[in-house]
């Protein structure tokens, strides 16, 4: 994992306040009603994760919460990176980090 | 075709390509066409809903804020709306509004004929709402032909009025024809003017677009034009996943290319007919009612024919052609209403199956319904041209039919 990859997994995240999420068989559909952009969350595990963000210290707590095995980590670190890209999920201020 | 038997829930793989997944339908549609109105100030003639007249059972205005409910509910995010031309219903800017406040955003195509300078500062000021306007011609002449007398400058006023106000990003959108496939670039030009972007879609033999099909369709050397023209400037153009029976020529298009037809569009149409795709207005392709027990959401999770095209599809005719699995046989609609087997090639097949297809025995399906105007209008397209009258294809019964000095030669020598 690159060094991004890894602080990621340190950070606090939570879904974008612009954004629906939509169960379907396959995952979840993303709607972004800001930039208008239709995202696919082709796994149920990521839909876990990307939904359950907010909830969680950090992004390691949410994987872990969702049962994701740790070999899969970066993978999914990757595509959360992506969904940061599209302003689907959002750092979150904590109060560590203000501090 | 027996549907009766049609289990509710497919057995559906966990896994797969997220167009293998499409396939099998989605809890609610990505992309939803509703026409709201049957009514169009103009008589284009190649129209795919035959609009022009207002149908008298259309849903009011009440019954359309509960399919926005309904819409909302079931996360539907946004719908195309269209006609008919929808912003001539007396309550469409109501609705426009009622649906953004409900998290619906809004998409409407329009002939521009409503955008005045006030709308579009009205339009500038929401969010979710988009405008697609529609030209089918870089040239008044061009696009004047197929939609009447006035439309240019309509379509342009618009765009003009949009960009005026401030509005970002309206959509130019172009059904691609015989007479201007020679104009992408031009109309490229036009839409980054306007700054906008252009749409380019498929001409259907749709509506009143069966009467034209075979006049403005693209001919096999043009298809390859738009085709490169796609692959040079895809990125930036939207197509609505319209060409991927262009797919053919070898490299896919930007987008699904797929047939969303009843599993991830369809269409409601003003009476609150549910139909597998915009393209698809006839009898053969109705699911339901929104306004039967259920509403939407049941029509599209539970109609037979829904259920039935989400099952997989064989190739049929194509299944042997090694390019079926880019293009998959093409549109259902355009099969439908040339009156070609729907499991057999596309009538434009690049790969020339079309043609063969075309050329046997088939009968073009009655249209189960139009809206147009009985009698013609000032407005109204007329599709003539001048020029010489082709030469029959078979000679006369007698000589004498043709011409009463049939076989009689003066003799000139004689003089």
């Amino acid at each position: 994992m690159t060094a991004a990859s890894t602080a990621m997994l340190g950070q606090a995240w939570r879904l974008s306040p612009s954004v629906a999420l939509r169960p379907e068989p396959f995952g979840a559909l993303a709607y972004h009603f800001g930039n208008r952009r239709l995202t696919f969350l082709k796994r149920p595990e990521m839909v876990e994760v990307v939904r359950s963000l907010g909830d969680h210290r950090d992004v390691r707590s949410a994987l872990n919460a969702a049962g994701v095995p740790e070999a899969q980590w970066p993978a999914y670190v990757t595509a959360l990176q992506g969904l940061a890209d599209a302003d689907l999920i959002r750092p979150r201020e904590t109060t560590e980090a203000a501090a | 075709m027996t549907v009766l038997d049609a289990p509710d829930v497919h057995q559906r793989p966990a896994t797969g390509s997220l167009v293998e997944q499409f396939e099998f339908g989605l809890d609610a549609p990505i992309c939803l066409t509703w026409e709201l109105t049957y009514a169009c100030n103009l008589a284009c003639a190649h129209c795919l809903s035959s609009s022009g007249r207002r149908d008298p059972r259309e849903l009011t205005t009440a019954q359309c804020e509960r399919v926005i409910d309904e819409l909302q509910r079931m996360q539907v995010f946004y719908v195309n709306v269209g006609g008919g031309e929808p912003t001539i219903r007396p309550d469409f800017w109501h609705l426009l509004e009622y649906a953004v406040d409900h998290q619906v955003g809004v998409k409407f195509s329009t002939n521009g004929v409503r955008i005045s300078p006030e709308r579009a500062r009205y339009l500038a000021s929401t969010d979710y709402v988009d405008v697609q306007v529609s030209l089918d011609g870089a040239t008044a002449d061009v696009n004047d032909y197929v939609r009447g007398p006035g439309s240019y400058d309509t379509a342009l006023t618009a765009l003009e009025n949009l960009a005026e106000a401030g509005f970002a990003d309206a959509k130019l959108s172009v059904v691609v024809t015989r007479h201007n496939v020679a104009q992408l670039d031009e109309f490229k030009e036009l839409a980054d003017r306007y700054g906008a972007t252009l749409r380019l879609t498929r001409l259907r033999p749709s509506g009143r677009g069966v009467d034209v099909w075979d006049e403005l369709h693209l001919l096999p050397e043009q298809q390859r034009v738009l085709y490169d023209w796609l692959m040079a400037h895809g990125d930036n153009v939207l197509t609505g996943d319209s060409f991927f029976h262009l797919a053919a020529f070898g490299e896919s298009l930007p987008g699904l290319n797929l047939c969303g037809a009843g599993r991830v569009v369809c269409l409601i149409d003003p009476v609150g007919d549910v139909y597998a795709c915009p393209f698809a207005i006839h009898d053969s392709f109705l699911a339901g009612n929104v306004l039967d027990d259920g509403g939407f959401q049941r029509v599209w999770q539970h109609s037979p024919l829904f259920q039935q095209l989400r099952e997989p599809q064989t190739g049929g005719a194509c299944a042997s052609c090694s390019f079926y699995d880019t293009c998959r046989g093409g549109c259902m609609a355009a099969k439908f209403f040339t009156g070609l087997p729907l499991d057999g090639p596309d009538p434009e097949c690049v790969q020339g199956h079309g043609e063969t297809a075309l050329a046997h025995e088939r009968t073009v399906p009655a249209p189960s319904q139009d809206h147009s105007r009985r009698t013609p209008e000032r407005r109204q397209p007329v599709l003539v041209q001048i020029g010489r009258r082709p030469e029959p294809a078979e000679p006369p019964v007698t000589a004498c039919a043709q011409s009463p000095l049939a076989g009689f030669t003066p003799d000139r020598d004689g003089a």
